[in-house]
């Protein structure tokens, strides 16, 4: 009994060091040289500035711009506070929220129903990315704002949709913050000034 | 449900198919002691550990010395998880300056959830816990708390494996050796292909990125919504948003290759920086499986009768698919109740119950993830249990009421499927009236009574604090989502922490005294209560003479075995916890149907 707890004590001050300590600074080490820009979140920068990272969304509400879906963690896109609503299917205020959310959307597409992604939250509070459904419901809102086609603007969403992985693994997405800087690039519109 | 859907998902079996011998045969080798490729390097870290720590790698325990040497090493590192956390703002690797995780009772809480491999988070990591604590306490259990349940499967083996001896094993050797061969090769390269799909791995303090568009939030003051004189909220601009960091990756691969599912940020595997990809989610839940499929081939290797470890692997695979079908269907047909959506799936979207769920997994590979993490004791989430509709909801929670032993938590998984075997044989013994064998062991009276001692003290502690925190306010007072939803909230909670599985219906508060203490007793009974009786029956057949098999024998290696097999689990989960669940998941979906809100 004595020896085995004198070993326990031993035991976790060695493992520990091992495995709790070495074992991470290592792995650190390595994935700072093989791959530095995912290890540090995949940063976007921008003359110098960080102002985002590629796989964390950010909140738009312009309708300038592509929209990405609800977020409940926090205050919105909290990456400090990641969550999702925790609202359960038959919770009133999931019901109500939702019907906010379509008929906020539906004001500006009447006739179709909205793809489910765009009126729920995601899982993170942060889900960097729309199915190409919302991306195509979207459309012709940003188009008309930023005073191009639908066609060329459908075009500038496919190359930001990413499909599925290898062919077969996930679903196709489109990543909404990415999408809105090249927008900005690509169709400055009449909204520039409004928008820096 | 798409053609593409169960694509993924057999893709994946076929691939938890194929891991099976080769970690199973390895497994073999690491805790016969027999040579392997990774000697060379891993055998004089091993002996080094030996001298400093004290032991003597040829001295060999009976179950009463594997189980205190178990139970001291689980107590004093607990302990030390405890005071790490309690002086994490003293310690190094801090760059947010955290402060102790607070009160006390989070603390202890989360100390007893890691240390039974449960990780059940009453925390949000990236606002609480330092880099050192999620490296040298967090992660660091998820290492020996992996490697202490595979220990005690492997114990269970050889004492059906020999004959006549009194020992199973040293618990010091399985302990390091399981940590060294099994566990930390794998987490290092895999912990790497993570990275490469972009899970996190640096120490550095948060980055701040200016908003592309600064964003509109209701004023916070005091914990209440500011409103002005017309009963408006008032609203406060957002510029910056803090991006949290941290070593994530090198705790990423070993929260799900051990099991344990303790997420390094609050949002778990939905996060994308803990599980950025389609390609890293099939990693993750493939790393899940691993080593409990694993387990059954060396259950037929150690013991001489490959042929019953795989009976038991079907019995598994059958009722995954069976659960993973349920969860599918469900989700896949959507939430009746939110008009003027579109949830049908189409080439442009996943469509179905998208709530809480992320938009690269959509809802197979949601559906697949939330099966797998609760077929075994894994507890890490891409998409929030609570958000499913009633029915996707409940075949996680019915996963862990089965004991979680569909391929299972590594170890854990493995000897709560021998003690259902034990009973499976011991009520085929009795069908056709004869002493029962198992492997050529006499199943006696004693080994069927601490059997049904693992048995009964699973549902005891769940359904007994559930009624209680059901009828009185600091229990109900958690609850987020009202109605049958809410005792399946509560029942959730007691399940998970019972099962050392550590999913949750998220919506339930839970960092309160009650549910704190509560949740971390029923943790603590969940895995050593379970474990002792268990490490009995193991000491016990050691020392049973060999039978060989006759006519009378009921064979373990076909398929009528693993039917009843499948049968037993079923009979047993389905008696006790029925009840409860009819109250709770199965009375909510018939209420959501008939268009009922709450």
């Amino acid at each position: 009994m004595k020896k085995n707890l004198i070993t326990a004590i031993l035991m976790t001050v060695a493992t520990t060091i091992l495995l709790g300590i070495i074992y991470p600074l290592v792995v650190t080490g390595l994935a700072q040289l093989i791959f530095p820009r995912q290890a540090n979140g995949q940063l976007i920068q921008k003359d110098g500035k960080v102002i985002g990272s590629s796989i964390i969304a950010q909140g738009f509400s312009k309708p300038g711009y592509f929209h990405p879906r609800p977020s409940f963690g926090g205050n919105g896109y909290d990456p400090t506070n990641t969550n999702g609503s925790q609202l359960g299917p038959t919770n009133q205020k999931l019901i109500d929220r939702v019907k906010g959310d379509v008929a906020n959307a539906q004001a500006e597409n009447p006739s179709s129903p909205v793809p489910i992604d765009l009126v729920t939250g995601s899982g993170s509070g942060l889900d960097p990315h729309i199915t190409p459904a919302s991306a195509e419901f979207q459309l012709p809102r940003v188009a008309k704002e930023r005073g191009t086609t639908v066609e060329q603007l459908r075009a500038l969403v496919q190359k930001h949709t990413e499909g599925r992985q290898l062919g077969f693994l996930g679903e196709a997405r489109v990543n909404v913050l990415e999408l809105n800087l090249d927008l900005d690039q690509q169709f400055p519109g009449n909204k520039q000034a409004e928008i820096h | 449900m798409t053609i593409n859907g169960w694509l993924q998902i057999l893709f994946f079996l076929v691939l938890v198919f194929l891991v099976t011998k080769p970690m199973g045969v390895f497994m073999t080798r690491v805790f016969n002691r027999e040579k392997t490729f990774m000697d060379p390097v891993l055998r004089p870290i091993e002996r080094l550990l030996y001298r400093v720590t004290g032991v003597d790698e040829d001295h060999e325990m009976r179950w009463t010395e594997y189980a205190i040497a178990m139970l001291l090493f689980s107590l004093v590192s607990m302990i030390v998880l405890y005071l790490m956390q309690r002086l994490q703002a003293y310690l190094p690797f801090n760059p947010q300056k955290f402060g102790a995780v607070n009160p006390a009772h989070v603390a202890f809480n989360t100390a007893a959830s890691f240390t039974t491999n449960t990780n059940w988070q009453a925390y949000s990591g990236e606002n609480t816990m330092s880099y050192f604590t999620q490296m040298a306490g967090l992660a660091y259990h998820n290492f020996v708390s992996a490697a202490v349940g595979i220990a005690l499967a492997i114990a269970f083996i050889r004492g059906i494996a020999r004959r006549q001896m009194q020992t199973i094993g040293n618990f010091w050797v399985d302990l390091v050796r399981g940590s060294l061969w099994v566990l930390l090769p794998f987490c290092i390269v895999g912990a790497l292909v993570l990275v490469s799909q972009g899970v996190v791995q640096n120490l550095r303090p948060y980055d701040t990125a200016k908003l592309v568009e600064p964003m509109q939030v209701p004023k916070v003051a005091d914990g209440k919504p500011v409103v002005d004189a017309q009963g408006k909220p008032v609203m406060d601009t957002v510029t910056d948003q803090t991006i949290a960091q941290g070593p994530a990756a090198s705790q990423e691969i070993i929260k799900e290759f051990g099991t344990n599912g303790g997420g390094f940020f609050n949002a778990n595997s939905a996060h994308p920086f803990e599980n950025p990809t389609p390609l890293s989610n099939l990693i993750e839940i493939v790393a899940i499986f691993a080593i409990g499929a694993g387990l059954t081939y060396t259950l037929g290797r150690m013991t001489g009768s490959q042929a019953h470890g795989w009976a038991v692997w079907s019995a598994m695979a059958i009722l995954f698919l069976v659960g993973v079908t349920a969860a599918y269907w469900a989700e896949a047909r959507g939430n009746p109740l939110l008009a003027g959506t579109n949830q049908h799936a189409t080439a442009l979207q996943a469509g179905g119950n998208m709530e809480g769920k992320e938009v690269r997994f959509g809802i197979a590979n949601s559906a697949l993830f939330a099966t797998v993490t609760t077929d075994a004791s894994c507890g890490a989430i891409n998409g929030w249990h609570d958000s499913y509709t009633p029915l996707g909801g409940m075949i996680p929670l019915v996963n862990i009421m089965l004991s979680e032993v569909i391929f299972g938590g590594v170890g854990a998984g493995m000897y709560g499927m021998l003690i259902y075997i034990v009973l499976a044989v011991f009520i085929a013994g009795l069908m056709v009236g004869r002493t029962p064998e198992y492997l050529g062991k006499k199943i006696e009276a004693y080994d069927v009574k601490m059997a049904m001692l693992v048995v009964l003290v699973f549902p005891l502690v769940i359904l007994a604090f559930t009624a209680v925190s059901s009828v009185h306010g600091f229990g109900t007072a958690g609850i987020l989502n009202p109605g049958p939803h809410g005792l399946s909230e509560m029942l959730y909670a007691f399940t998970s922490g019972a099962g050392n599985n550590g999913s949750a219906f998220g919506g339930l508060t839970v960092n309160t005294p009650w549910y704190d203490t509560t949740l971390g007793i029923t943790m603590l009974a969940g895995r050593f209560l379970m474990i002792i009786p268990m490490l009995a029956i193991a000491g016990n057949l050691a020392g049973k003479k060999y039978v060989p098999p006759s006519l009378g024998t009921f064979p373990v290696t076909t398929p009528l075995f693993t039917l009843l097999l499948i049968g037993v689990i079923l009979i047993v989960g389905a008696l006790t916890f029925f009840p409860a669940l009819s109250l709770g998941p199965i009375l909510e979906h018939l209420l959501m149907v008939a268009g009922k809100t709450f």
